[in-house]
């Protein structure tokens, strides 16, 4: 397939674009974070996404949805991560509707689907233990009990944990990776505690503790591991496409920075060191485009490729973050390392994606064990 | 030209098929893996071996030395479809290009652009037939990345022009036939205004070629001297004083030419090979991630060239992009060339006797020029700055 967007999907990410100016600028998260806003997001402008069919579409028509794409759903990932847009669209929709769509059965589906497409459902994945991503290193437990099961252990960095109507839970029934599973856990049930943390980027994430929490088996008990696998694999790509837009903000604003700013009689942007700076910045994010929309596609296509590229993508992506927020700074003097100045907010964001499902060394090492080495 | 039908397509696609799978001798069928594997014509051709002589003489007599060239300049006079078949037919097989010249390049391009009828007629089915080997004459010693400031003059003398100078880092002069050459015309017009684009002969008495030693220890290019050197006036490309343009036009094509290099065996399959794993890991642990960044970024950079033309299908000009594959490319192309060194230890840094003996360290070596011929990297982060971030000039 062309490695373009069509009509179709520029004609949304041209939407996107033009409402999270007016609706959520970075200001917007500035605000969010100043005045410790309780839910970390705005409902409303939630809401507003959701007329606008953002949380609906990568779900299927037959449960309320609009069937899309994902090549879609990044361009609005790319344009919120230019406006640093504080949503639950990356736990619900990315997270959320897809693990249930892959893992689900036709019940789970019907119940929790419409909602999610309709905006009334925020979903968060409690997945991780330990303070490093690792997926198979799993020890909250899960104990069959009548009808279901009951929990028991901790989460970290739950991200909107703590606003979430409803909790995918990953825990383990068995040894193994095939021991681990999905389960559907209510967020306002007997033995739950969400604990919210404040992160460097001023986006929601909480601890959770289950203490004996009754919880429902999402789809079939073996398969969820699998299913959780693909369903990181998609958001990871999802990730990379807001990461691109936060890059390809900050680059974009340095750029005009250059520009503006005079120093000895000249434009900055004149000095040579620092334009070769931002020219190795432009090749590194030329790449990153290339990746992610090539990803993007792979999970519309269902490709077999999609681990691989997952993985390349959220590796590449999260080197050349790095690279890019940190010149950002850096080619902006002192003032962009002051509060004041909204430069700072992207390398923050950043940081806490890069770390989001696995960062540079998690994925470097991962591609080469999918190479043989 | 007429359109071509879906049918017309598929039979072409079978046709080329067809004829590939008869023509095209088993040991065509790789990429190119040394210099060797290169044949690039000229009067005195010499050939690596009878299957390259083969696969040329039969391609030539096809006109598929430049398959998209105008059937009456003996191209093949292929259309973009059949083009773009042809292409992912002679892919299918990994069958290497039968002919690689300066020519095909780079003149070639220019003249079907800015060349007379008359120089169209005389020079192009040359190059396709790869009779004539020419070389490029732009770099002289005082002007490098500097192209502009170029020194040799040439004289209007009635009927021709009077060459005196010299030019540097000529690759092939020594073998070549022909030179197409940048020279100033005007002395007194600023440095960009005075320059033309020149064909000349290089078997006169006022040519003469010294070749210079590589650090890969073979001697591909030279110094070239002129030294009241003719050529006649019918041999200006353009116009009189507006050969930068033709200049600047050429050096996109030549970039585009210096890239990445297919290589015989992944780093990976040979890092493996060499040093082993443990406990499924390469026992490498420092080089590991080396090879994996680059495997990444060499895949990424495949896929921003695939980008790259479905945008410009798409209406997207790529502009001044073509700076940045030329710098990402031959970047990554001394990357792996170093890797491989490192990976082949002693072996790696064994020089031998003779240019086979000592393929990985001679050919790290040369990788050290691809990102200073056809321009430097530094030149392309220049251009990318200006041309494509907008950035000032001082
Ligand atoms: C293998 C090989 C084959 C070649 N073949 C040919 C050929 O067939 N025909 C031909 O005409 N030429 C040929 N060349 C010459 C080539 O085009 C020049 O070497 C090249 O343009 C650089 O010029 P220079 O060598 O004079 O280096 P300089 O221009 O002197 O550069 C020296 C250093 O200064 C840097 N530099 C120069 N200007 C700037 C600037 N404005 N900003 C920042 N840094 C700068 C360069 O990047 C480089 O690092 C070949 C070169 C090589 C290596």
């Amino acid at each position: 397939m062309a490695l373009v967007i069509n009509e179709e999907q520029q004609m949304l990410k041209t939407s996107a674009k033009e409402l999270l100016k007016n609706r959520a600028p970075v200001s917007a998260l500035r605000l969010l974070r100043d005045s410790k806003d309780s839910k970390g997001y705005d409902p409303q402008l939630w809401q507003e996404m959701a007329e606008m069919g953002w949380t609906a579409l990568n779900i299927p028509e037959a449960y309320g949805g609009l069937d899309f794409g994902y090549v879609g759903l990044g361009q609005i990932m790319e344009e919120m991560g230019r406006t640093l847009t504080a949503s639950p669209l990356f736990s619900t929709v990315w997270m959320g509707a897809t693990v249930i769509n892959l893992a689900g059965n036709v019940l789970q589906k019907e119940s929790l689907l419409p909602a999610i497409a309709e905006g009334t459902q925020v979903v968060a994945l409690a997945l991780e233990e330990t303070n490093r991503h690792n997926p198979s290193r799993i020890s909250t437990t899960a104990i069959a009990s009548g009808e279901g099961y009951v929990l028991s252990g901790r989460k970290v960095f739950v991200l909107d944990g703590h606003i979430a109507d409803k909790l995918v839970v990953v825990a383990r029934t068995a040894d193994g990776d095939e021991g681990i599973n999905l389960f559907l856990v209510d967020s306002k049930v007997e033995g739950l505690s969400i604990e919210r943390k404040w992160m460097m980027d001023s986006r929601n994430s909480a601890t959770v503790t289950l203490e004996n929490v009754s919880a429902e088996l999402l789809g079939e008990e073996g398969e969820g591991f699998a299913a959780l696998e693909k369903m990181m694999d998609i958001a990871r790509i999802g990730l990379s496409a807001e990461m691109l837009g936060t890059m390809q903000e900050a680059f974009e604003r340095t750029i005009a920075y250059l520009k503006e700013r005079t120093q000895f009689g000249v434009q900055i942007g004149s000095f040579q060191a620092l334009q070769h700076r931002a020219a190795l910045m432009y090749s590194e994010i030329e790449l990153c485009k290339s990746l992610v929309i090539k990803s993007l596609q792979a999970i519309d296509e269902d490709s077999s490729d999609l681990t691989k590229l997952a993985c390349m993508t959220k590796a590449k992506v999260g080197e050349t973050i790095e690279l890019v927020t940190n010149e950002a700074i850096q080619m902006h003097g002192g003032i962009g390392v002051t509060d004041e100045e909204e430069i700072g907010f992207f390398m923050k964001r950043a940081r806490v994606a890069q770390r989001t499902l696995g960062d540079y060394h998690y994925h470097l090492d991962r591609f080469a064990k999918l190479n043989g080495f | 030209m007429s359109t071509t039908t879906q049918t017309d397509i598929k039979t072409f696609r079978a046709e080329t098929r067809a004829w590939l799978e008869e023509n095209c001798p088993q040991s065509m069928r790789s990429p190119y893996r040394s210099a060797e594997d290169i044949f690039w014509g000229g009067s005195k051709p010499e050939f690596s071996s009878e299957d390259q002589k083969l696969w040329f003489e039969r391609m030539r007599d096809k006109g598929w030395t430049a398959p998209a060239w105008p059937k009456k300049y003996g191209g093949g006079g292929l259309n973009k479809a059949e083009y773009k078949v042809f292409k992912e037919e002679m892919a299918r097989i990994n069958a290497r290009p039968p002919l690689f010249s300066f020519g095909l390049m780079m003149l070639g391009p220019a003249l079907l652009y800015f060349g007379s009828e008359e120089q169209k007629m005389k020079y192009i089915p040359e190059i396709c037939r790869g009779e004539i080997w020419w070389c490029q004459g732009y770099s002289e010693p005082g002007s490098g990345s500097d192209l502009a400031s170029l020194q040799t003059r040439a004289e209007d003398m009635g009927d021709h022009f009077l060459i005196n100078g010299q030019k540097i880092w000529t690759s092939y002069a020594d073998q070549a036939d022909k030179i197409f050459c940048l020279v100033r015309t005007n002395p007194k017009a600023p440095k960009h205004t005075g320059i033309s684009f020149v064909l000349i002969d290089m078997n006169q008495e006022g040519v003469t070629t010294r070749p210079i030693k590589l650090i890969s220890g073979k001697s591909p290019f030279c110094e070239t001297f002129f030294d009241n050197a003719k050529t006649p006036k019918e041999n200006l490309v353009g116009t009189l004083n507006d050969g930068w343009t033709i200049a600047k036009y050429l050096l996109t094509h030549e970039r585009s030419g210096i890239g990445l290099m297919p290589a015989t065996q992944s780093l990976q399959d040979m890092a493996i090979e060499e040093i082993g794993l443990e406990n499924g890991v390469l026992a490498d642990p420092i080089l590991r991630p080396q090879i994996t960044r680059w495997m990444i970024n060499e895949a990424a950079l495949k896929l921003t060239t695939e980008r790259t033309m479905d945008e410009a299908k798409a209406g997207q000009s790529p502009g001044a992009k073509s700076a940045f594959f030329k710098y990402y490319g031959t970047e990554l192309n001394k990357e792996q060339s170093e890797m491989r060194v490192v990976i082949k230890g002693f072996e790696g840094v064994e020089w031998g006797e003779d240019y086979n003996d000592g393929k990985l360290a001679r050919g790290m070596c040369r990788t050290k020029g691809n990102s200073i011929e056809g321009g430097t990297s530094e030149v392309m982060l220049n251009i990318i700055s200006k041309r494509i971030l907008g950035l000032p000039s001082r």
